[in-house]
């Protein structure tokens, strides 16, 4: 009989071992960080022999910390008002409207997918540095906002491909203006893809550090707290707080995924992203 | 159907943001490569190829450059056949599970970046996991202190990073293979491995192309991971554009650079287009 690959045949024992094997690799550094996020002895020695809440009790306690979560989310909220402010009519711009420059249009937004955020973050900084503007956490947020108008774009225009215009045709012959039309329909039918941008900007933000890095005024975001901690010696601290993101980050990715699902049937999310990061053909 | 109002009121807002915001930067970038800094520390408006001739020159620049290629080429491969295989098992024998095995490949993507690169100094530390482990069943006596701070490091914790980024275009790709295409393959006779390398490895080289473009570009413009884990003779070219653009204060020189890396970015991006072009499927 012939081994054809479909998903009633047993697969090969390699197969299965190799993904056995991928997926120790991707979860022993998030093990290793909940573990040792209860480890008396801090970051050294292993097996631990002793676990504690300490470094729990640590972080309730240090404002510091706490302060650069308020930045963080600060920055994220601020970051997906701006760029849904500007990739939703970004994605109908490039669903609807021809103007010249257009392709080049396109190649810019979707650059700071796959652009390494160092170069983002530098230009940023020159941008600033040339019109004399000081760094604070305003120049995070634009920078944030910026770069992910991106995502934004990319989701939102995957949802104009399958959105029936009839609808807002009808709206206009029935006379709606534009206007109306915008928000009583094609933002409603955008609903999904709208909020699933949303919530992937705000993970995004929340996490980014390369661009942070270089537009960092005198108030720091979670991840340059992080950074800043790491910089300076070991502190088991960190493990606490990564452990209650990661916490948060799994509800807030399972919570996509029912939603995507719902939306398309199916989800590959963020295989898109990087396609349209990549190829560009709209 | 959209009036001429209505495409300049999507278009307009974006577009100017985006030249603002994206354009001006990567432009004042341009510019900043080509001036110059006293040795009063004085960015000087003077015109000139010097920071380019200085790249060309000094072995430091262009060895440390060829030395990121060479880590991320690896980080590439090794992202590539971790997650290719993955993929394709997930796709033709995920079954019932594949929802959820698809999610548990991307949860790693949403912890910390900075945490997760943290997590691998703690397993290859001197005193880390993996010494503990190794010496615990008596493979080794003394600790190995030769993993952590060495290129080694850095390659292993950007491959564990950039998998899932490999996987995903390759998982999105393989799921669109026509399934009748390999029945086909297999009704007129070809082996397995006939239809794999005539039937399914080609179909999936859009997605191969995007993970690996991603996995290239992103961990060649890395300076997180090496600044954490890769010791002297891990650093990265970002490395260096950091450190001219802090304590070395040489704009112009990081400036130019980052331009070059920008460049080999872009070229990048336009040779994987046209690759993604010739092998897609329609």
């Amino acid at each position: 009989m012939m081994r054809a690959p479909n998903s009633t045949m047993r697969s090969s024992p390699w197969l299965r071992l190799h993904a056995l094997i991928v997926f120790a690799f991707l979860y022993l550094p998030i093990a290793v960080l909940i573990l040792y996020s209860f480890n008396a002895q801090g970051v050294g020695g292993f097996p631990p022999h002793h676990l504690t809440f300490d470094w729990y009790r640590q972080l309730l306690a240090d404002d510091a910390i706490w302060d650069s979560v308020l930045n963080s989310l600060q920055v994220a909220f601020a970051a997906m008002a701006i760029s849904l402010t500007f990739g939703i009519p970004a994605a109908l711009a490039l669903d609807r409207a021809k103007f010249p420059g257009k392709a080049l249009f396109r190649r810019l937004v979707l650059l700071p997918l796959i652009l390494p955020g160092i170069i983002t973050g530098l230009s940023l900084l020159m941008l600033f540095q040339f019109s004399h503007t000081n760094l604070s956490l305003l120049t995070i947020m634009l920078g944030h906002g910026t770069a992910l108008i991106s995502v934004a774009t990319t989701e939102v225009f995957a949802g104009l491909q399958k959105l029936d215009r009839a609808q807002e045709e009808a709206s206009l012959d029935l006379g709606a203006n534009y206007w109306q039309t915008f928000w009583r329909i094609t933002v409603p039918n955008l609903k999904l893809p709208i909020i699933g941008a949303a919530l992937l900007i705000f993970t995004l933000s929340m996490d980014e550090i390369a661009v942070s890095f270089f537009l960092i005024g005198r108030e720091n975001t979670l991840p340059l707290e992080i950074w800043g901690r790491l910089r300076r010696g070991i502190t088991p601290e960190i493990n606490a707080i990564s452990t209650i993101i990661f916490g948060f980050s799994l509800i807030a990715i399972v919570l996509w995924y029912r939603l995507r699902i719902h939306a398309e049937g199916k989800a590959e999310i963020g295989a898109e992203l990087m396609e349209s990061a990549v190829s560009a053909e709209y | 159907m959209f009036s001429r109002a209505y495409r300049s009121a999507v278009t307009v807002p974006p577009l100017t943001w985006v030249i603002i915001f994206l354009l001006v930067p990567y432009v004042i970038m341009f510019c900043y490569s080509f001036w110059s800094v006293t040795p009063s520390q004085t960015i000087v408006h003077f015109w000139n190829l010097d920071n380019y001739k200085e790249l060309l020159q000094k072995p430091l620049y262009w060895e440390t450059l060829l030395r990121s290629m060479w880590i991320a080429v690896r980080v590439m491969l090794f992202s590539l056949l971790l997650g290719y295989p993955l993929a394709y098992f997930l796709s033709f024998y995920g079954g019932k599970r594949k929802d959820l095995l698809y999610q548990m490949v991307i949860i790693p993507l949403w912890v910390s970046y900075l945490v997760r690169a943290y997590a691998w100094k703690t397993i290859l530390g001197s005193d880390g996991v993996l010494n503990a482990v190794l010496q615990y069943v008596h493979l080794i006596h003394e600790p190995a202190n030769f993993l952590l701070y060495s290129p080694f490091a850095v390659v292993l914790t950007l491959t564990h990073i950039y998998t899932p980024f490999a996987f995903l275009p390759v998982y999105a790709a393989l799921e669109h293979v026509p399934r009748n295409l390999i029945e086909a393959s297999h009704d007129l006779g070809a082996t397995p491995s006939q239809t794999f390398w005539k039937v399914i490895f080609p179909l999936s080289i859009p997605g191969v192309v995007a993970g690996a473009t991603f996995a290239f570009v992103l961990s060649l413009g890395d300076f997180l991971a090496p600044l954490l884990l890769g010791g002297p003779s891990g650093i990265m070219i970002s490395n260096i554009v950091v450190s001219l653009f802090g304590a070395a204060y040489n704009w112009p020189l990081g400036a130019a650079i980052s331009l070059g890396m920008l460049i080999i970015v872009v070229s990048l991006l336009f040779l994987s287009e046209r690759l993604e072009k010739r092998w897609s499927y329609s």
